[in-house]
């Protein structure tokens, strides 16, 4: 480890330090404010539509009394669509963000597949994932292997569960609403709504797996990885664990 | 000769003006247009030649010429009756043999140009089209040869406007809605299985009075009529909205006629005028009786799995699951996949511990 151990007095003001080790470690700046709001407001409203979207699906036991006292499945209904406003609106702050942030703002939107070193990552991380690597390559912003899972199962899903979410609430608001005149193309794609409803259906199981191997990624790359992975979501910096060349 | 108008024919036929005119009020209204247009209706109706229609039948059932002469107003049935029986329709004209061929023949040199076609059921394409042959001459080939003269297409039913249970998978007669087959002609989809009577009529005498179509959605239905959902006007809406619904066919729910939802109710995704215009007079429609709709004015409403299951597959799997349980068994193996890697993880780390 070139990281050497230091005494009490390069890090001054910490009033408990005792004997304890400190290390120096490079940290970098990586996800901007934008960036880390975006996260975890995206991932709230995600878990609304996942849950209430199960629920448009399959509605709970049916109540009791008189129509008149109950909104029940107007309200699921109304929060799906509040939290879909809300990730609309989000993924299209993040894709302006994507022209005027940093170059890691951009990791979600594409994949530099003309790049080798890219390439090489991709291969290094699934060998590490199988067990195959001692230890995982370090990077500034996303590693290559989660950029694509990122691109292909959020972004690209992402997208696709607005567009068919804003034609299926196209048939409630009508055919003159703005939603209509948007996102109506999609019945040209698929005539019977019926469809969409499945195909909407598929894309919430898509992301609900996209989000299970992404916290598992996250708290195992958190732990084993040579850098921080959750703080650095929170706090926008990315610590080294060490300083070594490869 | 001048060609007769409409007026001519139904008075000839011993309708009395006041019953004409109050069936241009009712067809105005029903059309949602407003009284001016009922005048605008009497007007076209007395003083334009009667426009020809032709009736043809391909692959089908009969169902929307049984719906049709059902019509609620019995002046309506009637009425358009004589405006098509005196030209051609194969099932319900006097007319056979060479006298119906001849009569093809004669609107189309007569009437190019001008006359409708209004076609129920499908050609098949499969086998060179040789499906259906009356005449000689299968349905495909007639069909091609009556729309090249005709001004304006009507496709009634989901056979015609979107192929129906005969296009059902694998589709062994290859059955194609019209609008595949003829491609340079305005045509009007009225889809249903069959379509609702009132709404037949009316589309008719809009097009006949006014000669042109009425406006269209994208997928070519008139507006008038499929511009909503079943769901969107159904009397049931209340408890769905507050989450009632029967579960069981004979439950507590049934009776007290909460939302057919869960049943499979397919309201939600068709559209048509079942919920304002209803059936048999204005009697019934499905849904007030007790069950739930089952989309047949939809496109592929035939391959969408059960007819009483809210949650539907994809075809493509070529298996009986849902989306649900194709997404939760996904999501298992994604799950138990991500124990067994953590647990690996754990047992590498613990042995490469020792061995350092
Ligand atoms: C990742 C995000 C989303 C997930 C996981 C999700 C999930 C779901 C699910 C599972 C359903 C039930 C489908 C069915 O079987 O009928 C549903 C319905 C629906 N979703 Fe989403 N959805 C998402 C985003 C959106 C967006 C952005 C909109 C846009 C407004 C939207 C609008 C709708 C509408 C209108 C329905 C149909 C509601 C109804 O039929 O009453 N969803 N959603
Ligand atoms: C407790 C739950 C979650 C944790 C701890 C978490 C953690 C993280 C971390 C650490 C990163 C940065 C990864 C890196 O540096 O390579 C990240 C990025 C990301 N996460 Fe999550 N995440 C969570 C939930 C979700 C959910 C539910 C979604 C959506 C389905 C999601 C979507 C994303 C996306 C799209 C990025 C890329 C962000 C960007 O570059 O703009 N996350 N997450
Ligand atoms: S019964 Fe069908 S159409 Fe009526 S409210 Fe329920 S789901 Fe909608």
């Amino acid at each position: 480890m070139s990281d050497a151990p230091h005494s009490g007095v390069r890090f001054r003001g910490v009033i408990d330090l005792d004997e304890h080790k400190v290390h120096d470690r490079p940290t970098i700046y990586v996800y901007e404010a934008p960036v880390r709001a975006w996260h975890w407001t995206n991932a709230l409203a995600i878990t609304v539509l996942a849950v209430t979207g199960y629920f448009i699906g399959s509605p709970p036991p049916a109540l009791a009394g008189e129509a008149s006292a109950h909104f029940l499945f107007g309200y699921i209904r109304f929060i799906h669509f509040a939290a879909a406003y809300i990730l609309a609106v989000g993924f299209l702050v993040r894709i302006y963000w994507g022209f005027v942030g940093n170059s890691h703002s951009r990791q979600i939107f594409y994949l530099p597949v003309w790049e080798r070193t890219w390439w090489a990552g991709v291969v290094h991380e699934a060998l590490w994932y199988l067990f195959l690597r001692k230890e995982p390559k370090k990077y500034v912003g996303h590693n290559p292997l989660a950029q694509t899972a990122m691109f292909f199962m959020f972004t690209l899903f992402t997208l696709f569960m607005i567009i068919t979410g804003f034609a299926l609430y196209s048939e409630g608001a009508g055919i003159d609403s703005w939603q209509a005149k948007l996102f109506g193309w999609v019945f040209n794609l698929f005539p019977n709504s019926m469809t969409v409803h499945t195909l909407h259906h598929y894309g919430m199981w898509v992301i609900i797996i996209f989000a299970m191997l992404h916290i598992y990624a996250a708290i195992r790359e958190d732990i084993m990885s040579r850098q921080t992975m959750i703080s650095t979501m929170i706090s926008g910096e990315r610590q080294f664990r060490d300083d070594r060349e490869d | 000769m001048a060609i007769e108008t409409f007026y001519d024919v139904i008075r000839r036929q011993g309708i009395s003006r006041r019953s004409f005119v109050k069936f241009c009020n009712l067809t105005a209204a029903s059309l949602g247009l407003g009284p001016l247009a009922a005048t605008q209706m009497a007007e076209a109706l007395e003083t334009k030649p009667r426009t020809p229609v032709i009736w043809m039948h391909g692959l089908e059932c009969t169902c929307c010429s049984e719906s049709f002469i059902r019509s609620a107003h019995p002046l309506a049935k009637d009425i358009i009756l004589s405006m098509l029986s005196l030209d051609y329709d194969d099932t319900i004209m006097a007319a056979a043999g060479h006298q119906a061929e001849a009569i093809l023949e004669e609107t189309k040199a007569k009437y190019k140009g001008q006359y409708i076609l209004a076609v129920e059921g499908n050609p098949p394409l499969n086998e060179d089209g040789m499906f259906c042959i009356d005449g000689g001459k299968p349905f495909v080939e007639k069909l091609k040869w009556m729309a090249e003269d005709a001004s304006a297409i009507i496709a009634w039913g989901a056979c015609a406007s979107w192929g129906c249970v005969q296009a059902a998978k694998p589709n062994p007669t290859q059955a194609t809605p019209i609008d595949k087959v003829i491609k340079n002609k305005p045509i009007i989809k009225v889809p249903g299985c069959p379509p609702i009577a009132e709404v037949m009529t009316g589309v008719v005498t809009y097009i006949t009075t006014f000669g042109r179509l009425p406006e269209l959605d994208r997928h070519g239905r008139p507006k008038m009529f499929y511009s909503l959902r079943f769901h969107d006007k159904c009397n049931r809406r209340p408890h769905f909205d507050a989450g009632q619904y029967v579960e069981e066919w004979d439950d507590e729910g049934a009776r007290k006629g909460y939302c057919l939802y869960k049943m499979g109710c397919k309201g939600p995704t068709t559209y048509n005028a079942c919920s304002t215009v209803r059936w048999n007079n204005g009697v019934s429609f499905p849904i007030q009786s007790g069950h739930g709709c089952i989309g047949c004015s939809e496109d592929g409403f035939w391959d969408q799995g059960s007819f009483y299951d809210r949650l539907t597959g994809i075809n493509a799997f070529g298996v009986e699951l849902n989306a649900d349980r194709i997404g939760a068994t996904a999501a298992g193996v994604a799950g138990a996949a991500v124990v067994v890697h953590a647990a690996a993880t754990v047992v590498k780390r613990l042995t490469s511990k020792t061995d350092a």
